[in-house]
């Protein structure tokens, strides 16, 4: 059986700007896939691209088997698309616009009443969508991206500018559906979250993939060293550095960080001297993995 | 089918929820229907104010019957101040000032409003020749004259102002709406998302033009019913149900230059500037609001090449006027053929994405 998606190095050029340059991936039936890169790494197009909404300059994207482009009608009730959080009707609420976005799938209006009390929206029903907030304005999206139960749902930057309650009830929706057995494609910016949602990712930027795979994977194949730090003071900088010859240590007057790729004897020695206070153990992050891909800083 | 109907019912509440259009659309050109007819409601047989200093024999002498015939027309006051006199005739305050000196009866008029000038004139023109003839002692003239109007006897300014102003009414709820709905949803990317739904792009056209219509048809509706009040006292033709299909054919053809107007706009702000640039000087320029006789004749070719101007003229010539339903076939081809025309443009302009 094929893969859900297979994207073969695709390009798509605006001008000069190459905003996707020879991108491949496949996505699996049932995975959360993410692709992540700060904004202008040309996941959008990426996105759009496969979605069938723009057509590749070059390259060759199959889902479910078929071509997207040019609108292939019979993929659109396999797949939901979320847009963004204000791609809806004027002046309706929310109860109408699910409703509307149902009828065009021919889904009933009950199903998409249900739809609604499972984002959590039942009480908003007759809210105008223009006077909901950040993060119900995007459950409200999700589920009319979701009314036709999809077999594969797209969702772009489904958490940008939501605060950080409203991100981590959006989550716990994002992972409701993907357990459902449904395959997800996410874009984002923030790397904690593809951390948090993703089976496996694709790193890009530039219009590129850089690397590919499980986030856990990506981190720990850095093998960056773990971040031991404790409250300073509790531990002198030089006495540290006496006890862990192999380790960095540095003291900046808040805490004492221990940069060591072998933790366990170095926990164990503090944990003898009683030396615990203020105790946090950190490993690398995919922040690091985009600081070793690229050479710069990860800024979103 | 269901998407069409699903759809219309989205842009119909859009539409009837938000007061600003349904003000601009309705209730606006409504209110210029209440003042115009309101205003220019007894403005069919306006009366000549004259002021009469000392004896003027013509009229002092007049038979009582004859008196009371005149005062339909002439308002006469006596006044002894001369002075006083003509410098109200100078103020615009009565439309002339008439004494006898002799066999010669003096009017003073002013010329700076040449219509009342020319009407007090002939008035008092045929008074002297009235008076002469008695004097000679005819009796039976050889020649009269009488006056009559060709329209409906009742005809009133309603009649001028309801086809003018139904069309205007029609033409910004028709223009706006098409704008408004193309370059908000593409800037919102609610065209996008319908571009991912399985729907035909047809059903969506099909609902905002089925809206549309829709709502057109209420406008005349309103119209109507405000106009053929008795206070207004609009009196439609026999065959003024002709100006249905002109009132369908000419919502497409608004509706065609509002699609126009939304492929050039990126934003709603935009596009309500671009409609407003079009529609209120088509108003002007197709007599909507006041007869074009007498503009120049470039004005009047503009005017003809605007949708509005053939609706107007439609409407008019069946609602008022009294003409035969065929009457209007040319104008009902025109409005077709610019609907056509423009809505091909339209489509080739046409932009899923702001991008």
């Amino acid at each position: 059986m094929t893969s859900t998606i297979v994207v073969n190095n695709i390009a798509k050029q605006y001008g000069d700007v190459r905003a996707v340059d020879g991108v491949s991936f496949e996505v699996e039936e049932g995975e959360f896939f993410g692709i992540l890169g700060p904004n202008g790494a040309g996941k959008t197009t990426t996105l759009e691209i496969i979605e069938g909404l723009r057509e590749a300059n070059s390259g060759t994207v199959s889902v479910f088997g078929q071509s997207p482009w040019p609108r292939n009608q019979a993929l659109l009730p396999r797949i939901g698309v979320q847009l963004q959080a204000s791609s809806f009707f004027e002046l309706l609420t929310a109860r109408e616009q699910i409703h509307t976005f149902a009828s065009l799938y021919g889904v009933s209006g009950k199903a998409a009443d249900e739809m609604l009390e499972r984002v959590g929206l039942a009480d908003k029903a007759g809210t105008r969508t223009e006077k909901l907030s950040g993060g119900q304005a995007q459950r409200l999206s999700i589920a009319c991206a979701l009314v036709h139960n999809p077999d594969l749902v797209f969702l772009d930057e489904p958490t940008s500018g939501l605060d950080p309650q409203a991100r981590r009830n959006l989550w716990d929706l994002l992972r409701d559906i993907n357990d459902q057995g449904r395959t997800v494609v996410l874009t984002t910016h923030y790397l904690d979250e593809a951390e948090q949602l993703c089976d496996r990712v694709s790193i890009m930027d530039s219009g590129r993939i850089l690397q590919s795979g499980p986030p856990a994977t990506l981190v720990r194949g850095l093998d960056a060293p773990t971040r031991i730090s404790i409250e300073s003071g509790t531990l002198a900088e030089a006495q540290a550095r006496e006890l862990f010859g192999d380790a960095e240590v540095s003291d900046d007057g808040v805490s004492l960080t221990i940069a060591t790729r072998t933790p366990a004897p170095v926990l164990a020695a503090l944990a003898e001297r009683g030396a615990l206070a203020g105790l946090s153990v950190a490993g690398a992050t995919l922040e690091d993995v985009f600081l070793k891909l690229t050479g710069r800083e990860y800024r979103a | 089918m269901t998407s069409i109907v699903s759809l219309s019912k989205a842009i119909a509440r859009g539409f009837v929820r938000d007061r600003t259009a349904v003000f601009f659309t309705v209730l606006f050109p409504l209110m210029f229907l209440l003042l115009f007819g309101g205003i220019f409601k007894d403005q069919t047989a306006p009366k000549s104010e004259v002021i009469q200093v000392g004896a003027v024999s013509l009229l002092d002498d007049m038979p009582a019957d004859a008196k009371t015939g005149l005062s339909d027309i002439l308002e006469l006051t006596r006044a002894d101040d001369r002075a006083a006199a003509l410098e109200q005739v100078r103020k615009g305050d009565v439309d002339a000032m008439v004494e006898q000196s002799g066999g010669t009866i003096v009017l003073h008029y002013s010329a700076a409003d040449q219509v009342t000038a020319g009407t007090v004139n002939g008035l008092f023109s045929s008074l002297v020749n009235a008076g002469n003839l008695a004097a000679a002692g005819v009796t039976a003239p050889a020649f009269t004259l009488q006056g009559q109007q060709v329209e409906d006897e009742s005809l009133g300014t309603i009649q001028y102002v309801t086809p003018g102003l139904l069309g205007w009414a029609i033409a910004t709820g028709a223009t706006f709406g098409a704008a408004m709905t193309l370059v908000t949803w593409r800037h919102k990317k609610l065209l996008r998302r319908l571009r991912l739904a399985p729907i035909n792009v047809g059903s969506v056209l099909a609902a905002r033009v089925g809206v549309s219509i829709v709502i057109a048809l209420v406008q005349m509706a309103i119209f109507l019913g405000v106009a053929v009040l008795p206070y207004f006292g609009l009196v439609l033709s026999d065959s003024w149900w002709m100006s249905i299909p002109l009132v369908l054919v000419g919502t497409l053809a608004f509706l065609s230059i509002g699609l126009l107007a939304g492929s050039f706009a990126k934003t709603p702000e935009a596009a309500n500037v671009i409609a407003n640039l079009v529609v209120l000087p088509m108003a002007f320029l197709s007599g909507a609001f006041f007869p074009l006789d007498n503009a120049p004749g470039w004005l009047q070719a503009v005017g003809n090449a605007l949708p509005l101007k053939h609706l107007v003229d439609g409407m008019q010539a069946v609602m008022v006027r009294g003409e035969s339903p065929g009457a209007v076939l040319p104008q009902l081809g025109i409005l077709a053929a610019f609907a056509v025309v423009t809505s091909a443009i339209a489509a080739l302009l046409f932009r899923w994405d702001d991008v």
